[in-house]
């Protein structure tokens, strides 16, 4: 390592920093500025999708899957790597297959569920084949908005569980085994184990997914989109809509800024958390 | 016995519920048109290219495709020409207030980058390259170069300092030093996370579907034309966006495993 007191180090930084300013803060001051942006009054842009109740029912959609689609990945994505760390023969392949969903889009997802749940889909394909059913189920469309919700909710699950499951993965390996050893001599079953040795070693790994996770589904937007369009509302998709199909660059601002908020608020809270534990070690 | 029997079956569940989709939607892209449409064939008798081929030639995908390639190609190029001057400081020099910056660097991460395509279409706009693909590559810059500083560090980080030293001892310049000595043995992780960071452009959709109009990417062509085209080119398009990223994440699965912190050993 070089010790360095003077400025050369800092310069090495001077790019990246200038870059981000430009190109997350400038944006981020610019969204406010937009959001606020009204002929009247200052909250008129707020206003006008309040009355309405869009901008709540976008709310509520978003809050509504996150809360089903992140604890079902966390508990899915544990599941998954306590399996696969059994290490049983041919685990690696298991790993692999795993991951594939890590590389695909929400737009490719989005398009794999409707290939299964379309009217031609194959799970209508196989209903009508079996006699279960004798004229196609709707998943999408007016007023299948239910079946549609539910299509997202498992969308987003397929699709993103990997993502926890690779960080609770590395976080399960780094469980020293002598741990567990010590737990056999003294007897203790699988799920004293589970509780009490492994999952408080995974609380910093299982923090950082729900974290990453938590932020990542208020920014659902693909998968709502292309598969309801605005029959589920969501934060995005209703930013997309207001700018790209009513060119309204101020109402799409003031739902950006609603989900720059709440990634704020939640990432203020992980580091609120983080910083408790960080107290506690040192005390401890 | 039981439980060998029992762990493959929980296995092939796994492995079917994560291959399905994928391999479901392939079979769709190439399944003929009337047959799809037929409530009684499940699976194609035969096999069509048809679909594809009018995606790509018809209906702008291979034009959207060159699109996307430069964008990703164009924002790994200003990633690393940035981050790494930056990871290599957090690496090799200890100095006032480096996990501070570390700190910053991984909090935009949590940034919710969609939101700045709005603010961004104004002013590309104002300074004239509104609708380019430098425009949409300067936007995925902003969420690649994060990830790019901070896992070339850790990179970096992972080759003894005292090679480079060394190296500046026998005269070679602190950067002669840090190309001819760490860069061979470091490239082949960077490699692997701008095939990751390529994936990370690949399949952005929602900032390059906002400042796009002409030239869009893959995605937000699809996001466009998705809506009003017949299922098959919905499945078609969904399998040229599939195939290539899960190519390259084929490629590199062991670098990437290694990147997540995941052994295979």
């Amino acid at each position: 390592m070089t010790y360095r007191k003077g400025v050369t180090p800092y310069l090495y930084f001077i790019p990246v920093i200038a870059f981000l300013i430009m190109f997350l803060g400038y944006p981020l001051i610019e969204t406010f500025r937009l959001a606020f942006t009204h002929p009247a009054e200052p909250l008129g842009n707020f206003l006008r999708v309040t009355r309405t109740g869009e901008l709540w029912n976008a709310l509520r959609y978003t809050l509504i899957i996150s809360a089903i689609v992140v604890p079902a990945q966390l508990a899915l994505a544990l599941a998954l790597a306590l399996f696969i760390n059994m290490r049983f023969k041919g685990y690696l392949i298991l790993l692999y297959i795993v991951s594939i969903p890590l590389a695909l889009s929400d737009v490719s997802a989005a398009l794999m569920s409707y290939s299964i749940f379309s009217p031609s889909g194959y799970i209508n394909k196989i209903l009508m084949n079996l006699g279960m059913a004798s004229s196609p189920i709707y998943f999408f469309g007016r007023g299948f908005e239910t079946r549609a919700f539910w299509v997202i909710v498992i969308t987003e699950i397929w699709r993103a569980t990997p993502l926890v499951f690779v960080i609770i993965l590395a976080g399960l390996q780094s469980v020293n085994k002598e741990y567990l050893e010590a737990a056999d001599v003294f007897g203790f079953s699988r799920w004293t184990k589970l509780w009490k040795i492994i999952l408080p070693i995974l609380k910093p790994a299982m923090l950082s997914a729900l974290l990453i996770r938590t932020l990542f589904a208020f920014q659902i937007f693909g998968v709502a989109w292309l598969l309801t369009g605005r029959d589920i509302p969501i934060l995005a998709g209703e930013a997309y809509y207001w700018q790209s199909i009513r060119y309204n660059s101020n109402v799409a601002a003031s739902y950006g800024l609603v989900i720059a908020m709440v990634s704020i608020i939640i990432s203020w809270i992980y580091l609120v958390v983080l910083r408790s534990r960080e107290v506690e070690g040192a005390r401890a | 016995m039981i439980k060998k029997t029992l762990t493959l079956i929980v296995a092939v569940v796994i492995a079917i519920w994560f291959l399905s989709p994928v391999v479901l939607i392939v079979i769709s892209s190439l399944t003929p048109s009337a047959e799809y449409y037929d409530p009684s064939r499940i699976l194609p008798r035969s096999l069509t290219l048809d679909h594809l081929r009018s995606l790509f030639v018809t209906l702008g995908g291979w034009r959207a495709t060159l699109n996307s390639i430069q964008v990703a190609g164009m924002s790994i190029g200003i990633s690393f020409l940035f981050g790494l001057p930056a990871a290599y400081a957090l690496t090799r020099f200890v100095f006032r207030g480096k996990n501070s910056i570390r700190l910053g660097i991984l909090l935009t991460r949590s940034f919710p980058v969609l939101i700045i395509g709005i603010p961004l279409l104004i002013l590309y706009m104002r300074i004239g390259i509104s609708d380019t693909l430098l425009g949409v590559a300067l936007a995925h810059t902003s969420m690649v170069l994060p990830f790019v500083v901070l896992i070339s560090s850790s990179i970096i980080g992972g080759i003894s300092v005292e090679y480079e030293e060394a190296g500046m001892i026998f005269g070679l310049s602190r950067f002669a030093s840090f190309m001819r000595i760490t860069m061979p043995l470091v490239l082949p992780g960077l490699a692997a996370s701008a095939i990751f960071a390529f994936i990370m452009s690949w399949n952005e959709v929602f900032v390059a579907a906002i400042l796009t109009v002409g030239s869009r990417t893959l995605p937000a062509h699809i996001l466009n034309a998705a809506m009003t085209a017949p299922d098959y080119f919905k499945f078609a398009a969904g399998t040229i966006m599939a195939v290539p990223a899960m190519i390259f994440i084929f490629f590199t699965r062991k670098y990437l495993m290694s990147l997540w912190g995941i052994s295979l050993k």
